[in-house]
């Protein structure tokens, strides 16, 4: 038993490891891809092509005066930002990164390249976690005695609560075809080919369902078009306003950490995590699972790509045509889209 | 056999839930109620209903306690009254009343036959999912259709109620 | 899946102490959030009740049916719950819209 506890601590220790080194290498990606977008050539003084430039960041932010203002409720205060991050961290766990194929290390089975194997909850879980964060928002906003952070908290606190049932709903089409919560088993039920011409990838069959689920993490992550809580030009910095230095970061690691969470998730769902399209590669031994890591890996990075491209592309939702967007196109779409893969699926198409 | 899990989670959810119910500022209820059912969960996944705890947090956390929330910063309440500062007569009667309550509801689960301990053969898994989609749209389609209803009815309802009138 | 051995008898008692903090809550604030929530603890702790007993019917293979009908039930009540505070909390705005105030000893007479 301390085995398998030992086991579950590596694998945590190495995926918040992974994780958090995401954060500066998308702070990079951000500034120097939009840079790039926008015709101007954006960091490049720091390091070689401006690698460095999150290091600097990072030492900017730390050795920022720690502000606190004068009327704010200090616990709410200081809670938010730590439940912002507690509540990102905390999804990957059932996320499955590769293809474990009964591999063992010093004779205990590693069950999984996921913290949490065989979770028979597993996408119910992070979508668990995910409501509350919710709460660092609200509490943001509310805290901080100012009233454009309690707009900026509200709206994104209403945003996020509204686009959480699409994205549920959405996944229902890809939970039926994979018949289980378990995210191992919606990845495995990917592989091979649907109608003989066709990668099975969920995307393929359930196109609507996908696009579905993308806007709403969009929408769940604050990201542009999506970002009105936290525009510049909107709200000061939204529910983020009266926040300094390592507050201000713990929320902004918060916010790549979820993309990066939604980003595998897109991928785990409907691009087929870990395999390839229409092969089915029988993942063995060592080589075979730092392959499939790696696969899930590219993939991944595409779709942390293209939050950035999305960012810098589209402008910006109006608050009421978000709410809009989100009930009355949203769900109708993500509804149609599970009626959809029923029929299918009671015609045997799928 | 009481594991050391299903303690640290009881004592949590009592201490949070005394918080619940007596600190005076509306918003840390409200908090303290979201570490209580979050224990609660826990408990729930310790006894093996994985997915009633995972609805339990979705629910009750993620959900009902954001709209008390919401409601709170809406009508701006700022502090509550202090626990027991009524009327002095109604609030030892209430005192007196709960914890009697509570002392017969304790000694009565002490007296039942102590259960625990591992499952019989043949015992199949019943907190998964699928054994609790199947019997919901089965068995119970009836309960499960009537809800639908009363949750519709429920969002009316709320939505009636609290309008402004528009003058 | 390994379900961790937990005495029942444990779960039920602790059931009894927090409907017994929820029926305190009630009767002693004046607040009517704070009684909303009180409730809520109340409503959770025979949520508890009928898990800890699904539980030891689920270890008996032939109670199967016993077991996935506790489960069902509390989820019912869950749904219940979300719908009752739903409603009670427009309530509660409509009543603070009238009355500027939330505290239940003021809202103790039938005419104004």
């Amino acid at each position: 038993m301390w085995a398998e506890v030992a086991l579950i601590l590596v694998k945590l220790a190495i995926g918040l490891a992974v994780l958090l080194t995401t954060v500066p290498i998308m702070v990079w990606v951000e500034r120097r891809a939009s840079a790039l977008m926008q015709d101007r050539l954006g960091p490049n003084r720091v390091g070689p092509y401006g690698l460095l430039q999150p290091v600097v960041d990072a030492v900017k932010l730390i050795t920022k005066e720690n502000l606190i203002p004068g009327n704010v409720n200090r616990f709410l205060y200081l809670l938010a930002p730590v439940v912002a991050l507690a509540v990102a961290l905390s999804t990957f766990i059932a996320v499955p990164v590769g293809h474990d194929s009964g591999l063992t290390l010093f004779g205990y089975p590693i069950q999984g390249f996921i913290v949490a194997p065989h979770l028979n909850i597993g996408i119910l879980y992070i979508f668990a976690i995910a409501s509350l964060g919710v709460y660092a928002t609200v509490l943001a906003g509310w805290s901080s005695n100012n009233k454009y952070s309690l707009y900026g908290g509200i709206r994104a606190s209403a945003q996020t609560i509204s686009y959480e049932l699409a994205m549920t709903i959405s996944v229902v089409g890809v939970l039926m075809t994979a018949g289980s919560l378990d995210l191992g088993t919606v990845v495995t039920s990917q592989t091979g080919t649907w109608l003989s011409v066709l990668p099975r990838w969920n995307v393929v069959p359930q196109l609507l369902g996908a696009i579905t689920f993308m806007v709403a993490a969009f929408a769940e992550t604050n990201r542009l078009p999506f970002d009105l809580p936290e525009a510049e030009a909107e709200l000061v910095a939204g529910y983020m306003t009266e926040y300094s230095s390592m507050k201000y970061a713990a929320f902004f690691m918060g916010e790549y950490v979820h993309m990066t969470v939604s980003a595998a998730l897109i991928t785990v769902l409907f691009f087929g995590g870990w395999t390839l399209p229409w092969v089915d590669v029988g993942f063995t031994g060592w080589g075979g699972a730092i392959a499939s890591i790696a696969i899930f890996s590219a993939k991944v990075a595409f779709f942390l790509f293209f939050f950035v491209w999305v960012r810098w592309t589209l402008p910006r939702f109006r608050f009421d045509q978000l709410m809009a967007l989100g009930w009355k196109v949203m769900v109708p779409l993500s509804v149609l889209n599970f009626l959809w893969v029923g029929a299918a699926m009671a015609a045997g198409i799928l | 056999m009481v594991t050391p899990l299903f303690l640290a989670a009881a004592v949590v959810a009592v201490m949070f839930s005394i918080f619940a119910i007596s600190l005076r500022n509306p918003v840390y209820n409200v908090l303290s109620l979201v570490v209580v059912f979050f224990a609660m969960a826990a408990i729930f996944a310790l006894l093996g209903m994985d997915f009633l705890a995972a609805i339990q947090i979705i629910v009750y956390s993620g959900a009902i306690l954001v709209l008390f929330l919401f409601v709170i910063m809406l009508l701006n309440i700022r502090r509550g009254d202090r626990l027991g500062s009524g009327r002095r007569l109604q609030a030892l009667l209430g005192a007196l009343t709960a914890i009697g309550l509570g002392t017969l509801l304790v000694w009565a689960a002490s007296r039942l036959a102590p259960t625990g301990g591992a499952s019989l053969p043949g015992a199949v898994e019943t907190g998964t999912v699928v054994p609790i989609g199947r019997a919901l749209l089965t068995t119970h389609l009836f309960a499960f259709e009537l809800i639908t209803l009363l949750l519709v009815a429920a969002i009316v309802g709320a939505v009636y109620l609290a309008r402004r009138e528009s003058q | 899946m390994n379900v961790i051995p937990i005495s029942h008898n444990a779960v039920l008692a602790l059931s009894g102490v927090l409907f017994a903090i929820g029926t305190l809550g009630v009767l002693l604030r004046r607040n009517g959030i704070a009684i909303f929530l009180s409730v809520e603890i109340m409503l959770n702790s025979a949520n508890l009740a009928f898990v800890a007993f699904a539980a030891s019917f689920a270890a008996d293979p032939t109670h199967a049916t016993a077991a996935l009908a506790g489960q069902l039930f509390v989820f019912f009540v869950i749904g219940v719950a979300a719908a009752e505070a739903a409603v009670g909390l427009a309530l509660f705005i409509a009543l603070y819209r009238l009355r500027e105030s939330i505290d239940v000893d003021r809202v103790n007479i039938m005419r104004w």
